[in-house]
């Protein structure tokens, strides 16, 4: 019997659970012996020109062994945006003129201490001259007050052409409903913050320790921003501890660190505050939505448009493109005759937009959804019924999109009824009746999400999506595992061990899994956008494979056998000559004169897609406008699901993220530009008592990309959740007048908009 | 975030925590628990220069009853407070109000006289004292003076003790089987109340519905003069000077009270 | 200020600031480094450890406060090599995935069940409600705190050593 497919507990987890992971800032090497410890001043103000930096006074506290301003650092070249955007939006590393954000970097002070640091920036006097800041989708547009005067605008970049759209495409509705919607900005807010260390070598190169989603593309981040060749960098990436997109490549300050250890020369080290996390990580989502829908009384939706404004925030950075993907999911699992979408990115005086767990498609599917129930309570009809007559029926050839994606497998009505029947839909129905009947105050609402979702992406069809691994047998019997991936949380330790043994017979725990060191890695993808078990896992198995089959030539020599003739026994981990068991040789020996080892590389023909539906059940005290969570129940099909135990991990982690967006988390700013939720006290992260246990229901709709037939799942919990949530509490309110509630559906939210019904009735 | 450098000692006895006061002037302040004082430290929102630590002292902990009255050390911890018998049986309302405070490692730690000290309008433990009718021991150098809960939050975190002083106990009215109710609204369970109301005996508190918290007088008035807990409750936002953030605006704070003040005279938790 | 206390059943005696938080004496003195650091507010429990047996906030607490006490952390559960019950059910149930928070995670749940040996699902919930995970949604990590109440943890299993389906620890069906 394989051991694919089953509850594997992990191997990585004794030591987390005894001694601890061992993150970035726990680390203890030599070659950081006599760090020093690096800290930031940064903005206060949103919006502002720098007078000046004045450092005397910090210069003289204790311990204090330098401090720098963008002054010193003219080697440093700006930091360009991305090809795409307006490059006129590059910005120094440190501020020099302007700061953008409350947050933004404005100096460095470093000192002996770590408990030296705060006390030193404090001195650090710098003289701002504020400038108006630019906080809401309507300012940026407006161009009126402009981050980056020499861009001429606030537009960072437009993903197709608003002037092209379609002013008949509604012609033929019955019906046709639009609103603008809010997808929040929310924090991602891993548990660990980011950190750095780094240490220059005699031979020019930078050892750098930092938390990642992959080592090789931050070791080319950081060999960007600080001029360097990628071999001048080398990364090793200690536990991580979470991430979430927002841990990709390499940040300013990361490179920062790296730049005064080289200036001071000795090993430096950072970690950020809470407090910096909220405001200087990038943030998720911020997304403005005009969504219009329409068809037919019948239930037929016959035409849709998005049209989104993306908050970009001060930087250009990911998150200004992820548009691009919202786009590509515009029209989701549904068979919508006529769909176009636009989109604007603009920046704001706000902290930058980056990835965040499912980084451009939860908005595609948050937009969607929310449509979807808009239409049904325009025409009166049940959602689910709506969904079901508008989804695209199953397939196995791959089915193109008209806005260019290509889903490969899909049985969306399939897992539309499963939900269902999991949550007993009817049921809640009839609950729900009764005590609209009875008057409660307290309203039952039932919430409903189909997706569609894109994992393990390329770069387009030129770079087809692909991952490498080595795998390498000792003569021990135990074996090493190299991946390109980069996991913080995920459990490839075990499940890439999972793939090698299930081919080799090696125990799992006796296989060693390493990654994140660039010396010892040097390609890889990373663990992000949903593609490590597909591509990365597909590359183990297929490397193990190719071992066996190296293997089986020194066994036929070995045994005087054929290579025909032999059989790989699995369960013995040895080869044999088919029929005689008697003649055999264990895998392991034959690495005894020469190494046996494998580097493959595993090429996906595309992306995946896996999909599901959610059913979201909520209560909303309709006196307080409070919602309580009672219920979540999805399908989460993400095709062949290799390790149940890690699987179920990655959809209650996802559902957890996405419910939270739906009627919890959200990052405030005033109109001044001051962040309002810069703690854990004030951003409302979710904590045990907001959600209840999760109901998972199976179902696995193979892909035929790869020979595991997965696709990935690690993001699709969050986007499915978000609008069941949201779309049950806004049902929950349907017979009030309720039409729609923007996210976080907050107690004041929910209140305000059941006062406007009333006033509307 | 970390404190700024500061001195620290450990008093010896309530009065000598009166003399280091005394002697150290307005750069010293008293350390219980600390879960009040501390977070305001690291984020260097306080930046005393001494901390005279009266945590430990055996006359300042411990809960006892004495002829009407519970009488609390003023550095019990809400954890002690919650789980008392003696409190769940003759004060429960103040026993569910420790119990509420933060969460429970929060509540291992902060004390009751350090939350009341630090007269947050938003927290508990000053809206269920101003409930139940209780006060609080202050000792200084002229020895220890009561002093009711009505007159003890002066504004906003500011209390009625003047330098030198320190709090030793918190006493509140014995009353086992009285019919008590207890309200507080947040978005997560750890939050300090968005609108917070108590009600026993007649009495209604609101907490975060002004500087300090608030006794619902118009409310109270209704009840006293026969009317219904809908029809009081609709009287308690009267009086209140509520505040806005990111949790609610001014209008959904008087809402909020009116709601959770009908629920305390309901006696719902 | 000189202090003295027992980390992990160990006495100690140190030379500390008096700001130095308890959080910082047992990652930088002590080098346990289990406890972590997870925010500003006393809000997130990342750094969770039982002071004199009970739960504590060691972000929140000054070495100094701690003089003369003792003080468990997650190094200290583990006897010699075997899992903690409560380790063992966080195991048991994948109550961890990047880790971060798990050290006060159990530290918290040991204190929990100390206090309350037999809870409910929202006692557990409860309990928890200074703990903030990202990763698991707390799904697991509620099943893992009733697992160890329930005693159906139990200790590790060695790992299996043949090659097939009884290789690796598998988690029970229905636990």
């Amino acid at each position: 019997m394989s051991i694919l497919g089953t509850r594997v507990l992990r191997t990585e987890d004794p030591r987390f659970l005894t001694s601890g992971g061992v993150y970035t800032e726990d680390v203890v090497d030599e070659r950081l012996a006599g760090a020093c410890h690096v800290f930031f001043v940064r903005s206060p103000v949103a919006h502002a020109r720098i007078g000046g930096i004045d450092v005397s006074a910090a210069l003289s506290a204790p311990g204090v062994v330098a401090a720098f301003t963008a002054a010193d650092l003219g080697e440093l070249a700006p930091i360009k945006p991305g090809p795409m955007f307006n490059q006129q939006m590059a910005r120094p590393i440190l501020a020099s003129d302007k700061v953008r954000y409350v947050g933004d970097l404005v100096a460095i002070v470093v000192t002996e201490q770590a408990y030296q640091g705060e006390d030193a920036v404090e001195l650090v006097d710098v003289d701002y001259d504020p400038l108006p800041a630019v906080i809401s989708f309507a300012d940026a547009a407006a161009d009126k007050v402009l981050l980056y005067e020499e861009a001429g605008t606030n537009v960072a970049a437009n993903f197709g052409d608003a002037s092209q759209l379609d002013e008949h495409l509604f012609d033929e509705c019955e019906v046709v409903t639009t609103r603008t919607i809010l997808n929040q900005r929310v924090a991602p807010a891993p548990m660990e913050t980011r950190a750095a260390a780094a240490a220059w070598g005699e031979d020019g190169r930078v050892t750098a320790w930092i938390p990642n989603q992959g080592a090789q593309g931050t070791q080319a981040g950081l060999a960007r921003l600080l001029g360097l060749k990628a071999e001048q960098v080398h990364i090793i990436t200690p536990d991580v501890g979470g991430a979430f997109g927002a841990k990709f490549g390499a940040d300013p300050e990361h490179a920062l660190v790296a730049w005064v250890a080289r200036q001071l020369g000795r090993p430096a080290r950072w970690s950020e505050t809470r407090y910096e996390n909220l405001i200087a990580m990038t943030h998720g989502r911020a997304q403005q939505q005009t969504v219009t829908i329409g068809g037919q009384r019948d239930g037929t939706v016959l035409a849709y448009r998005l049209e989104i404004v993306q908050d970009s925030g001060a930087h250009v950075r990911i998150g200004a493109m992820l548009p691009f993907l919202t786009i590509l999911m515009t029209s989701g699992p549904y068979a919508i005759p006529r769909a176009e979408s636009v989109a604007t990115s603009v920046v704001t005086t706000t902290t930058s937009l980056g990835a965040y767990r499912g980084a451009g498609r939860p908005e595609a599917t948050a937009a969607i959804e929310r449509a979807m129930d808009l239409f049904a309570a325009e025409i009166g009809m049940d959602p689910a019924e709506v969904r079901r007559r508008n989804l695209l029926p199953p397939f196995t050839e791959p089915h193109r999109t008209k806005f260019g994606a290509l889903y490969d497998t899909g049985d969306y009505v399939a897992a539309l009824d499963k939900v269902l029947a999991a949550a007993g839909y009817d049921e809640l129905r009839q609950e729900q009746a009764e005590r609209r009947a009875r008057g409660d105050t307290v309203a039952l609402g039932i919430g409903l999400a189909s997706y569609v979702e894109i994992t393990g992406m390329g770069d387009g069809e030129e770079a087809p999506p692909q991952e490498n691994a080595t795998v390498e047998v000792h003569p021990d019997g135990t074996a090493t595992i190299l991946t390109g991936t980069s996991p913080h949380g995920q459990g490839h330790e075990t499940a890439w061990a999972m793939l090698a043994s299930d081919q080799l017979g090696i125990p799992v725990d006796k296989i060693t899994l390493k990654w994140g060191d660039t010396d010892l890695v040097p390609e890889g993808g990373g663990t992000g956008g949903s593609r490590s078990l597909q591509h990365g896992g597909s590359a183990v198995r297929q490397a193990a494979q190719e071992l066996l089959e190296i293997a089986r030539e020194r066994a036929a020599s070995e045994l005087e056998a054929s290579p025909a003739d032999l059989r790989f026994d699995v369960e013995r981990s040895a080869f044999e000559v088919a029929g005689d068991p008697d003649a055999s040789v264990p895998l392991a020996s034959l690495a005894e004169e020469e190494r046996l080892l494998v580097r493959t590389v595993f090429t996906a023909p595309g992306a995946t897609f896996p999909f599901g539906s959610h059913v979201a059940v909520v209560e909303v005290d309709t006196e307080t406008g409070k919602v309580v969570l009672r219920r979540i129940v999805t399908v989460d099909d993400a095709g062949f699901v290799l390790n149940p135990l890690l699987a179920e991990g990655q959809r209650h982690g996802g559902i957890a993220q996405g419910a939270a967006q739906a009627f919890l988390e959200e990052v405030v700013y005033d109109d001044d530009g001051n962040p309002l939720t810069a703690s854990f006290a004030d951003y409302p992260f979710l904590s045990a008592t907001e959600v209840p246990s999760f109901e998972l229901a199976d179902m696995q709709t193979l892909t035929s990309y790869n020979p595991l037939g997965v696709k990935g799942i690690g993001e699709a919990g969050s986007i499915g959740a978000t609008p069941a949530v949201q779309n049950a509490v806004v049902d929950a309110l349907a017979h009030l007048g309720v039409r729609h509630i923007d996210m976080p559906a907050s107690p004041q939210r929910v209140w305000r908009a059941l006062q406007a019904a009333k006033e509307n009735a | 975030m970390i404190p700024a450098p500061f001195d620290y000692v450990a008093a010896q006895s309530p009065a000598h925590a009166v003399d280091l006061l005394d002697s150290l002037g307005d750069d010293a302040k008293l350390l219980a628990g600390g879960h009040s004082l501390l977070p305001m430290m690291k984020l260097r929102l306080a930046v005393p220069a001494v901390l005279i630590d009266i945590g430990r002292l055996a006359e300042l902990t411990g809960i006892r009853a004495e002829d009407g009255e519970l009488v609390i050390g003023a550095a019990t911890p809400h954890a002690t407070v919650a789980t008392s018998g003696l409190a769940q049986a003759d004060a429960p309302l103040l026993a569910h109000s420790a119990g509420l405070v933060g969460d429970p490692q929060i509540r291992h730690r902060g004390t009751i006289g350090g939350s009341l000290a630090h007269a947050d309008p938003a927290a508990d433990l000053p809206m269920a004292l101003l409930a139940l009718g209780g006060s609080v021991d202050v000792l200084g150098q002229a020895g220890t003076r009561n002093v009711a809960a009505e007159d003890f939050f002066t504004g906003f975190f500011e209390t009625s003790l003047k330098p030198g002083e320190l709090v030793t106990a918190v006493r509140v009215p014995r009353r086992p089987g009285a019919a008590w109710g207890y309200q507080k609204f947040v978005r997560r369970a750890n939050d300090w109340a968005i609108v917070g109301a108590a009600a026993i005996d007649g009495r209604i508190a609101l907490a975060n519905m002004g500087p300090t918290p608030l006794r619902a007088r118009a409310a109270e008035q209704a009840l006293a003069d026969g009317a219904g807990a809908a029809e009081a409750a609709e009287l308690a936002a009267e009086g209140t000077e509520p505040g806005e953030d990111v949790h609610a605006d001014r209008g959904y704070r008087r809402h909020l009270a009116r709601v959770l003040t009908r629920r305390a005279l309901e006696h719902r938790t | 200020m000189q202090v003295e206390l027992f980390v992990n059943g160990q006495p100690r005696s140190d030379d500390v600031e008096p700001r130095l938080l308890l959080v910082h004496y047992l990652r930088e003195v002590c080098g346990l480094r289990a406890a972590n650091v997870g925010c500003d507010t006393t809000s997130c429990g990342a750094c969770t450890v039982l002071l004199n047996g009970t739960s504590v906030k060691s972000c929140t607490v000054l070495t100094v406060q701690a003089n003369g006490q003792q003080v468990t952390t997650a190094e200290g559960l583990a006897d010699d090599g075997r899992l903690h019950p409560v380790q063992a059910a966080f195991r048991q149930e994948h109550g961890l995935q990047c880790g971060f928070c798990t050290p006060g995670m159990v530290m918290a749940a040991v204190g929990l069940l100390s206090e309350n040996p037999d809870p409910t699902e929202e006692e557990v919930r409860e309990g928890l409600e200074g703990n903030f995970c990202r990763c698991t949604g707390y799904h697991n990590i509620v099943r893992a705190v009733l697992a160890a109440a329930t005693g159906t943890a139990g200790t590790t299993r060695t790992a299996g050593t043949s090659a097939t389906a009884a290789d690796g620890e598998r988690a029970e069906v229905g636990a």
